[in-house]
């Protein structure tokens, strides 16, 4: 089967310091990846760097998304191919409406071109429909759609915010940064319902997160563990459950090739 | 007739010009014989012509302001202007488009008038160079007693209450520009509505300039008398040329008792053009003033409407958006002078500079010593797209009454990496990306604005942000 997300010995710096050292990542289709790992490892960094923020810099490595160089391609591009980043700290636009951001998102994702290579917008009724519909899985009030674009939402609207985003983008990879922390006990369970309702065969999830609770809810297939800017250890969901148990100390002690300065 | 000469439509779609076509084109430069000239032609009353010579004596004696834009404004030649143009078939506006001469009712049409008046609008004025060649207004609001003329008209058809209003709040002498203003007038409108009578749609007025080196002076007149209200809309453009237009206008407004009056400006003039203009407007008891500003066009704009808080309970409003790109000095802002007791105004500022363009913000809240419990909040807010760009801020206050609350805060800031990289993280390009965000930094003012308005403004300021206008 092909990859949706090849990572290949990723570097990545940031104000000219070493933050990604090597990171080597294989992510299949219909797959969803966790990666855990102590703050400052690097988690952000990757997602950032996956989605193309200019800040970070790439040393060195490869990515690869259906066969594209992604690191080539700008971040509205690498959106358009299907990559979706669900931020940590999503940031607020004042004057902007939710609405009128999702829908030229959506046109910009979406549209299909037309014959003259231009993309066509849906019609602003047939996306107001799709957007309730979505806004209503997530249990969002409506008034949403109208309120500048995260401004002024708790922690918890803006990452539900973020996951209406990715329901109505219906990315290929969804990279999700912490979209659990922050969130209430119900609306874990709304989002990972929300996140669960768009697993299918073709689309690939990254899940980052610190806690295993989430993966209750959504089934990895994979866990890894990143630490001082590479996945050091990788294995199956039974890998969270045990970090959940030992903590990151001892499982890093059962590492042998661990504390060399992470070749 | 001729066909229209394209003079440059490379990102200001308004820059086109026709062949001149006039019946009387005064010669260069400024003198007593010109405005004693202009004041015969138009058949005036005396006191007319005598206003204008105050005017002419006034802007002869005083230096040129020593701030602003005092470095554009030193370079203008008042030798090469031209200040009264009179186009052929201009001896009075036509109250239908048929009978505009052709290139004019050409021009018009290019502006998108005729189309926007049977749209939304309830009534327009058009003016061409020194005089308005159209005007029209619907014909219940005329029922009503509503007055809405051209100015030169209303003086010849309602002498008595031009000579009671005229220059009273601005008088001949109040500034430089008011003064040549007052010397050269012509055009411009003049509106009176009577007590308790509601305007629904909009009335505007379009200013257009078509001859090279032309300085056009055009004098506006708002009566709005008690519990009346009118909004009042104004647009103007200009053919780009490689030398330099002169625009000063004047704009007297009196709002009486529980009246309102609203005075939308969308100022796209081209870049070759400078832009003086006085405005201001007295408010009365109870009454509501608000200016919407926006300024996008022009070398050099130096304009700061006023309010004048008369009577208790007045409130004023400035909603200013300037846009200045490269070469563009926009020297704009509010004046609120609270004069009586429980007064209120606002004043909210937004400006956005880009290659290498001048934003000011100059303002000043003065609350006289009788002025007890008035209140006033100034929100001035700079947007700067690159480095070559700048913006200042200029807050005058004074207070003479200790009774008041006054706030202030102003901010500057520059189109952040993390919202740019935010939006296109979301597929959109960088270019609508920044137009997002810039247009939601001006979204509080614009949607203040009917929507045609709205529109209008963020395309203007779209258009703008795509290239550096010639
Ligand atoms: N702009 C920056 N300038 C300097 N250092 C940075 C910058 N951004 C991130 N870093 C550093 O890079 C390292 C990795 O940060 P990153 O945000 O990727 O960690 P993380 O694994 O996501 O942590 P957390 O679990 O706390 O979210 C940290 O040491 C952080 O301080
Ligand atoms: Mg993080």
């Amino acid at each position: 089967m092909s990859t949706s997300l090849s990572i290949k010995d990723l570097q990545v710096s940031i104000d000219d310091k070493l933050i990604l050292k090597g990171l080597n990542l294989e992510v299949k289709p219909g797959e969803v990846h966790a990666i855990m790992g102590p703050n400052g490892s690097g988690k952000s960094t990757t997602a950032y760097a996956l989605a193309g923020h200019p800040a970070y810099e790439v040393e060195g490595g490869e990515v690869w998304m259906d066969g594209v160089n992604l690191l080539e391609l700008s971040p509205d591009e690498r959106a358009q191919m299907g990559l979706f980043l669900c931020f940590q700290y999503p940031t607020a636009i004042p004057g902007i409406s939710m609405a009128n951001f999702l829908r030229t998102s959506y046109n910009a994702v979406k549209g299909e071109e037309g014959e003259d290579g231009k993309k066509k917008p849906i019609p602003i009724a047939e996306f107001r429909k799709k957007l309730l519909e979505k806004m209503d899985l997530l249990k969002m009030d409506k008034s949403f759609a109208r309120r500048y674009l995260n401004e002024g939402f708790s922690g918890g609207e803006k990452k539900r915010a973020e996951i209406l985003q990715m329901t109505l983008l219906e990315p290929k990879v969804a990279i999700l940064d912490e979209t659990d922390s922050g969130l209430d006990i119900d609306a874990l369970k709304i989002v990972s319902e929300g996140v669960n309702s768009m697993l299918s065969p073709e689309r690939a999830f990254i899940v980052i997160t610190h806690y295993q609770r989430i993966l209750d809810y959504i089934k990895p297939d994979y866990v890894h563990i990143m630490y001082n800017g590479q996945i050091i250890l990788s294995g199956g969901p039974e890998l969270a459950l045990r970090l959940e148990d030992e903590g990151y100390d001892n499982i890093l002690k059962s590492i042998p090739q661990n504390g060399n300065g992470g070749n | 007739m001729a066909a229209t000469v394209d003079v440059n439509l490379d990102d200001y779609k308004y820059g086109f010009s026709v062949p001149e076509n006039y019946a009387f084109k005064a010669e260069k430069g400024l003198s007593e014989r010109i405005v004693k000239q202009i004041s015969e032609m138009k058949n005036e009353p005396g006191w007319m012509t005598d206003f204008r010579l105050r005017g002419y004596k006034h802007f002869m004696e005083r230096p040129m302001p020593q701030w602003g834009g005092q470095g554009m404004l030193n370079t203008i030649n008042f030798d090469d202007i031209y200040y009264y143009i009179k186009p052929v078939g201009a001896d009075k506006a036509f109250e239908s488009w048929d009978d505009v001469p052709e290139d004019i009712k050409n021009t018009f049409d290019r502006l998108g008038i005729p189309e926007a008046e049977q749209k939304f609008l309830a009534g327009v004025g058009a003016q061409y160079e020194s005089e308005v060649i159209y005007h029209s207004i619907i014909k219940d609001l005329e029922a009503k007693g509503v007055l809405f003329l051209d100015m030169d008209a209303s003086l010849r058809e309602h002498p008595e209450i031009v000579k009671e209003y005229f220059g009273t709040v601005i008088p001949p002498e109040d500034n430089k520009f008011a003064a040549l203003n007052t010397s050269v007038w012509s055009g411009g409108s003049f509106i009176y509505v009577p007590p308790g009578v509601h305007i629904d749609l909009p009335l505007q007025a379009y200013f257009r300039i078509n001859a090279q080196n032309m300085g056009q002076f055009e004098r506006t007149l708002i009566i709005v008398d008690e519990g009346a209200y009118v909004h009042y809309v104004e647009g103007c453009t200009a053919p780009t040329y490689s030398t330099d237009s002169l625009h000063s206008a004047v704009v007297e407004i009196i709002v009486k008792e529980n009246g309102r009056c609203r005075y939308s400006t969308i100022q796209n003039w081209s870049h070759n053009v400078y832009n003086l203009v006085t405005k201001r407007a007295q408010a009365y008891k109870n009454a509501t003033m608000e200016w919407v500003d926006g300024n996008l066009g022009s070398k050099l704009t130096m304009k700061y409407p006023a309010v004048w808080l008369m009577e208790d309970g007045a409130h004023g409003e400035v909603l200013s958006i300037a846009f200045a790109g490269k070469g563009q000095v926009q020297d704009a802002g509010g004046k609120i002078v609270h004069a009586a007791p429980n007064t209120s105004s606002v004043i909210t500022s937004k400006s956005i500079s880009k290659g290498g363009g001048r934003t000011t913000y100059r303002g000043l809240i003065k609350v006289a010593p009788d002025a007890t419990n008035s209140k006033s909040n100034v929100l001035c807010d700079a947007l700067i797209l690159d480095d070559e760009s700048a913006s200042d801020t200029f807050p005058y206050i004074e207070i003479e009454n200790s009774n008041v609350s006054i706030g202030h805060e102003a901010s500057v800031s520059k189109v952040s990496e993390e919202q740019l990289f935010y939006l296109m993280s979301r597929g959109i390009e960088e270019d609508t990306a920044s137009n997002m965000i810039v247009s939601g930094f001006i979204e509080p003012i614009v949607k203040e604005l009917p929507m045609e308005y709205a529109l209008e403004m963020n395309r203007l300021i779209e258009m703008e942000m795509e290239g550096s206008v010639g």
